[in-house]
């Protein structure tokens, strides 16, 4: 797995809460070239948003267990300590995007003076300079410099959202985490962040960590894609072969009840609920809703590598 | 089947805002609707945040009351009827909200919840009430009774919650259910098992449905129908079929335009979006609300005058001066 940018290898975070232990992310892997975008797919609850939250280690107080390997460009991230990771990583190599709302704006500040914070507090530059730039980098993005003088109030949500982009790209990240980034503003909106992200993608070539509950919208911006069910990922692939043809049943399920705006297609929906992340059953989680299951899916499936940058963790796989 | 159930003509809903010195405002969130459903038909109300079709929805239930128009259900004026009258009007109508754990009184259990409209609705005899509520739950699958009827909403997921909510609005058996963003706060997959139940319910009951959503891919499969709302007007509106394969409306066309598909392809796009925010519902821009981010604008027309619907195509009806000469 040389050169690649982002390599992560049995990444799992488990908290604890009253009722036991709380696996969110148990054992994922996957990994990146510099520059690509995995999508992150999955329903709510599968622990998608626990995984872009643990790789920029924003943790939850009660967490029990943290471990695995994350390589950023070689280095592994798991084994800095919590002031070099905020000092190198943290907003700096990594940023997040969050969900779009107001609160992730400080509502009493002026949104020139939260985005230069970073960089007069950090890299101390000078306030005037880091004004500069924070004009350039919103130009860049098609918003006029007046915002910088302006309270979060004052702006709608998706001007809001494209300024916390304009926040990120302010320290030139190498990888951005997206998580669920247009999922309360419209579809115009949407698509106009849509397209901004797709230029920042071209142009300033970040690697992405998308997140979504949502199937189409992921194409957007994806160019490989992991599906997510009960705290893992069980299927891993390429774009350009998942939205035709995804390998695992969960996939292939999923995929059926996604409806389309321009092909006619029979919708179906995937009958049962996710199991509990307090105590997931032994063997496939998917087993109990899988309409293809037989004996062997009462084991633990193994990751089957089908090629590369594709694997599927499901025994029909592993025949032949 | 071609019976019209409800007739909604120039509806209109404002709300006061006070707002400074100068004395009272309004909010104009519906703003001259018309609107026809037939018995067992259901149509979609499509349209962004803040565009009116939640107001519009409401008022048509008369949970508010309308400031100006008219609303015919069943060849009775209700427009304005008064409490006591509107009781055999909440009997034929329902509503199923977004949020269905909102939606559900948290301290009692399924039985509470499904008996309490039977009991303000006069049914005295109790075994007819259980049996009502028994074949509720039966309609909306969730099965085997004995399992649900003692839980209480929180004991229920996302999806059996919506599914409660639903029995909730059928156990009358309504003619008219009014489903606003029934399914937007649920997975896709469970998404498609609601509004499934939804229209199973719909051709079973010949129930009408009114289905208010900003999701337009799934209108195609749900309803026959189609209304566009843009600031607080119906922009657009044609069979499902016709306006998916011939928008018309500039709006129209841009909303179809940025939904995507799955597909690979879609990463190496971009797309056209109109410009700008939808209009202030205080103060429209004047003559077409959707002017000043339309790509087809033309001055000293489009600016001047609020455009009328224009049949483009048979049954097919556009708010757009583009289309005056088909006249």
């Amino acid at each position: 797995m040389n050169g690649r940018h982002l390599d992560i290898k049995d990444f799992v975070m488990y908290y604890r809460t009253s009722r036991g232990e709380v696996k969110a992310v148990d054992n994922v892997s996957f990994s990146l070239n510099k520059g690509e975008t995995v999508a992150v797919i999955g329903e709510s609850g599968c622990g998608k948003s626990s995984l872009a939250k643990s790789l920029i280690r924003v943790l939850p107080r009660n967490i029990s267990v943290y471990k695995g390997t994350v390589l950023l460009d070689g280095l592994n991230l798991m084994e800095l300590d919590e002031k070099t990771f905020e000092k190198e990583i943290r907003w700096t190599k990594i940023t997040y995007i969050p969900q779009a709302a107001l609160n992730s704006l400080n509502p009493v500040i002026k949104i020139g003076d939260q985005m230069i914070e970073p960089l007069v507090i950090r890299n101390k530059t000078s306030k005037n300079k880091a004004l500069e730039m924070a004009a350039k980098t919103l130009r860049s993005l098609g918003i006029t410099e007046e915002f910088l003088y302006r309270y979060p109030f004052e702006l709608s949500g998706g001007m809001r959202q494209r300024v916390i982009i304009a926040m990120s790209l302010m320290v030139k990240p190498e990888l951005m985490l997206l998580d669920e980034p247009t999922s309360s503003l419209d579809v115009l909106t949407q698509a106009n962040i849509m397209n901004l992200m797709k230029k920042i993608k071209e142009e300033l070539k970040p690697s992405m960590i998308f997140i979504t509950h949502d199937v189409s919208l992921s194409s957007e911006l994806a160019d490989k894609i992991a599906v997510m069910y009960a705290g893992q990922i069980v299927e891993f692939n390429i774009a350009d072969k998942f939205y035709h043809d995804p390998a695992h049943p969960y996939s292939r399920k999923l995929m059926e009840s996604v409806p389309t705006l321009r092909m006619d297609k029979n919708l179906d929906y995937i009958p049962g609920s996710p199991p509990s992340l307090l105590n997931p059953p032994k063997g496939c989680r998917f087993r109990e809703r899988c309409p293809w299951r037989f004996e062997k899916c009462t084991e633990d499936p193994p990751l089957i590598f089908l090629g590369k940058d594709f694997y599927v963790s499901c025994w029909l796989h592993a025949r032949g | 089947m071609n019976e019209i159930l409800l007739n909604v003509e120039g509806l209109r809903k404002y709300f006061s805002v006070r707002k400074g010195l100068l004395g009272r405002v309004y909010i104009k969130a519906v703003d001259g609707v018309d609107l026809r459903l037939r018995k067992g038909e259901a149509i979609s109300v499509v349209g962004e945040s803040g565009c009116g079709k939640t107001t519009l929805g409401k008022t048509i239930l008369r949970l508010y009351e309308p400031t100006d128009g008219k609303i015919v259900f069943d060849e009775k004026d209700i427009t304005h009827l008064k409490s006591k009258e509107l009781k055999w009007y909440r009997r034929k109508t329902a509503l199923v909200q977004q949020d269905p754990f909102g939606a559900l009184p948290p301290f009692m259990t399924t039985k509470g919840i499904l008996e309490e409209p039977l009991i303000i609705q006069g049914v005295k005899d109790r075994a007819e009430r259980e049996e009502r509520i028994r074949k509720a739950l039966e309609q909306v699958r969730l099965t085997p009774v004995e399992d649900f009827i003692r839980k209480y909403p929180h004991m229920l997921s996302g999806g059996q919650q919506q599914r409660l909510v639903i029995a909730r609005a059928i156990i009358l058996e309504p003619k008219l259910i009014i489903a606003d963003e029934p399914v937007s706060m649920l997975d896709a997959s469970v998404r498609i098992e609601i509004l499934k139940l939804l229209q199973d319910l719909q051709r079973k009951y010949e129930l009408s449905i009114i289905y208010i959503t900003h999701d337009i891919s799934t209108t195609r499969y749900f309803s026959e129908k189609i209304y566009i709302m843009y600031g607080a007007h119906i922009v657009e509106y044609a069979d499902t079929k016709e306006i998916l394969r011939n928008p018309l409306h500039p709006y129209t066309k841009a909303l179809l335009n940025v939904i995507p598909d799955p597909d690979p392809s879609n990463r190496f796009i971009v797309k056209n979006v109109p410009s700008g925010e939808p209009p202030n519902l205080i103060n429209p821009p004047p003559g077409c609300r959707f002017s000043p981010r339309c790509s087809n604008f033309m001055k000293g027309i489009c600016d001047a005058k609020e455009p009328i619907f224009f049949e483009a195509n048979k049954g097919h009806y556009v708010k757009c001066w583009l289309y005056e000469e088909t006249r």
